[in-house]
């Protein structure tokens, strides 16, 4: 009878213990600090944005970013742990936990933003779909394309976006959809399509890759907005406050001049903007969650938003692309942060 | 009464016995109750646990998606598709993809697999070898493998659309697929196509007369030749005699790539191909292994008897080794289904690829899609082993 009642007693806990554990709520702060690392979400592969080196280091406009936060929560740029995802993976990924952001060329929708219960912390890349084609086939314009088959990855919002284009243009297309990005890329350059079509980061980013970039056109024609930023789980407003702020920090690292190299002895500034900024006034850092000098650990590791971007995908990098919308506000492109005050 | 008084007496004693919770017969309730109590148990928490953490975390559940606008497109549509129509359409266009290809593959799989099997065992040293070394080099590769390397290795030795290589009778080959001309009935093409049925009727008539007239007088009578003609050559006799009343409709070069016509996607060749050679590969075996699993004297009698070396492997051997071989074969025709799902890889649009790919990532309700997608492979694999069943039941053995 023990014996017997021992069992059902220790199923019943077992049970209710799986659903307590499962259902109870913990600070995504909380575990990354017990880790000792972050967990972040990236690209599996994209030049520019996340790719790992020979060395097995991952570099990237999206990597610095989880780096960022790294160095904002630990002062340790390194206390990352990357998670190379796929555009199928990626939201499951986050939802499931197994990431605590997600940093992968993603763009922030409202349907993204609702039902799959996420929250882009900003967008540190303002970007847009476009189209790109071999040379050799003359065309020009994406008005041009009636009729052509277009290789395009599932799960984007790219997919979308092309039904839309060819059927507001009263054109017809063919799509070839992959799941991975190196199909997708091998199909269209063995001609199974005429037309590779994503974010054109990505367009440069493959077409840099290829052995004769030259031998690859992209289209004029922007058919989207794509703003990708980072995105966390909903329910954890602190995460969300601290993601979005190492975001703000960056941008405002090089409204301010703050770089890489003169971080040092921009700690001495008698600018009052500069010293709150780099935590030598106030308690803001404190206030989010991380230390007060996070903006110093952060420009330290990875540099301001600038730089990061000139690195990784502008004038320092084989992308050459050029920073267009990306561009600070003041300068004639839309990267605004609310002030540190 | 007397007996049900003895039966309630000796529980009485037994009573006395035993303490109540190791009584078997209580017990065994006991352990029954508690087993499902627990399962259901588990089954809600998990269902409850579910439920409650997509509450949690604002994710959207339930099937009303399902009649929401796709608004993507899909580029092998047997079906009525564009993408103004809903999810559940796409989802029948994904189903639709995997029925076929899975189908296709299934016969091209056994008709190849019989032959090779069959061949593995041929008196003919070196048609021998070379099935096993099919069967060996296909069945230790991985599929995945085999699938890329139909698409890419074979696509990236297919000439661009401009340069089509020419296939006799108006067909054309190139890196976008196998165009063919497509068949336009005409007025008049209902009579040939009744012929067809004519002719099936009347062959399936001519094989029962003929059984039976074998049975009463030992003679026989050409059946096959008799059908052929009866199926084949009297509905081209009358397709000749009305004028020809089919058409064709020839793809030709517009633009991009060819139009008109039909077109056999290189994604789809390349995964019915990768299919069916490395189930045929399984099959194969298990082919060779019904036959020579049939006593050898089967064989000889059955020469001794004076049927022909074909006769006696048609008609001796072959339906005894079907007995064997229906049970594993089942198990290779729900692989070859199941297997159909790393279209994916390839591009190809089926289930998998639409459903729980691009409806799956447009949604986000991993939740209820992959359930679908799993019910769907199980009632798929269900379906098939049922029908294969009653095909192995009416194989079996007659016990006289």
């Amino acid at each position: 009878m023990t014996y017997l009642t021992k069992l059902i007693a220790a199923a019943a806990v077992g049970v209710i213990g799986a659903v307590g554990a499962a259902s109870a709520q913990t600070k995504t702060l909380d575990t990354v600090k017990q880790r000792g690392s972050l967990s972040c979400g990236v690209n599996v592969g994209l030049a520019g944005f996340s790719q790992p080196d020979d060395k097995g280091n991952w570099t990237g406009l999206d990597v610095d970013y989880c780096k960022a936060i790294a160095a904002a929560v630990f002062g340790d740029p390194n206390k990352v742990k990357y998670v190379p995802t796929t555009a199928k993976e990626r939201f499951t990924a986050l939802q499931s936990g197994e990431v605590d952001v997600l940093i992968r060329n993603t763009t922030w929708t409202i349907a993204r933003d609702s039902s799959l219960g996420l929250m882009f912390a900003g967008v540190n890349y303002y970007d847009g779909q476009g189209f790109m084609v071999k040379k050799s086939i003359g065309v020009k314009s994406a008005k041009e394309l009636n009729g052509a088959t277009v290789c395009v990855q599932t799960g984007t919002t790219t997919e979308l976006n092309l039904a839309d284009y060819f059927k507001a243009n009263n054109m017809t297309y063919k799509p070839v959809v992959f799941e991975k990005l190196d199909e997708t890329v091998q199909a269209y350059l063995a001609g199974r399509c005429d037309v590779y079509t994503t974010d054109q980061s990505g367009l440069y980013s493959i077409r840099v890759q290829q052995p004769k970039p030259e031998d690859h056109v992209v289209l004029p024609e922007i058919i989207s907005k794509e703003p990708l930023g980072p995105s966390v789980r909903q329910g954890d407003d602190q995460w969300f406050t601290i993601v979005k702020w190492v975001h703000f920090a960056l941008i405002n690292a090089e409204e301010a001049g703050v770089t890489q190299a003169n971080v040092g002895e921009m700690q001495n500034s008698t600018n009052p903007d500069i010293r709150r900024l780099l935590g030598k006034d106030g308690e803001l850092g404190k206030g989010i969650g991380v230390g007060n000098d996070f903006v110093v650990n952060i420009v330290k590791a990875v540099g301001n938003y600038g730089e990061l971007f000139e690195r990784n995908v502008g004038s320092g990098s084989r992308l050459k692309i050029d920073r267009g919308l990306n561009k600070l506000w003041n300068k004639g492109g839309i990267q605004y942060a609310p002030p540190l005050r | 009464m007397a007996v049900i008084t003895g039966e309630e007496g000796r529980t009485r004693a037994q009573q006395a016995r035993a303490p109540f919770f190791y009584r078997p017969e209580v017990r065994q309730v006991i352990y029954q109750v508690v087993l499902v109590v627990v399962l259901v148990g588990l089954f809600y928490a998990l269902i409850d646990n579910t439920a409650a953490n997509l509450r949690k975390q604002n994710i959207a559940s339930g099937f009303g998606f399902v009649d929401r606008t796709a608004g993507f497109d899909i580029s092998q549509t047997l079906i009525d598709y564009n993408s103004s129509m809903t999810y559940g359409r796409a989802f029948l266009v994904g189903l639709v993809n995997t029925l076929v290809v899975a189908g296709l593959g299934i016969v091209a799989a056994t008709v190849l697999g019989f032959v090779i099997g069959i061949a593995r065992l041929s008196h003919n040293w070196l048609i021998a070898r070379l099935a096993t070394v099919y069967v060996e080099v296909i069945r230790n590769i991985p599929l995945l493998l085999q699938l890329f390397f139909w698409y890419f290795a074979v696509l990236k030795a297919l000439p661009p659309p401009r340069q089509s290589l020419t296939v006799p009778g108006g067909g054309f080959l190139n890196v976008r697929g196998l165009y063919l001309p497509s068949p336009v009935p005409e007025a008049g093409f209902e009579v040939v196509l009744a012929t067809i049925l004519i002719g099936v009727a009347a062959s399936l008539a001519v094989g029962l007369w003929a059984r039976w007239r074998q049975r009463l007088t030992g003679q026989q009578f050409p059946v096959f030749w008799t059908s052929l003609a009866l199926i084949v050559a009297l509905p081209l006799l009358v397709h000749v005699l009305l004028g020809s009343p089919l058409a064709f409709e020839y793809p030709e070069l517009k633009g991009f790539n060819f139009q008109g016509g039909m077109v056999l996607q290189p994604e789809f060749l390349a995964l019915l191909l990768g299919l069916s050679v490395y189930t045929a590969s399984f099959i194969a075996e298990i082919v060779r292994a019904g036959i020579q699993g049939v006593s050898k004297g089967q064989k000889e009698a059955a020469l001794a008897i004076g049927l022909t070396q074909g006769q006696s492997l048609r008609l001796v051997v072959i339906p005894q080794a079907m007995r064997i071989i229906i049970p594993p074969l089942t198990s290779q025709f729900l692989n070859l289904t199941k297997n159909s799902s790393l279209a994916v890889a390839i591009g190809y649009p089926d289930l998998v690829s639409v459903w729980s790919g691009t409806v799956l990532n447009q949604t986000g309700q991993a939740v209820e899609v992959i359930l679908v997608t799993m019910g769907v492979f199980l009632s798929i694999s269900l379906i098939t082993s049922a029908f294969m069943n009653w095909f192995n039941r009416r194989m079996a053995l007659v016990e006289r």
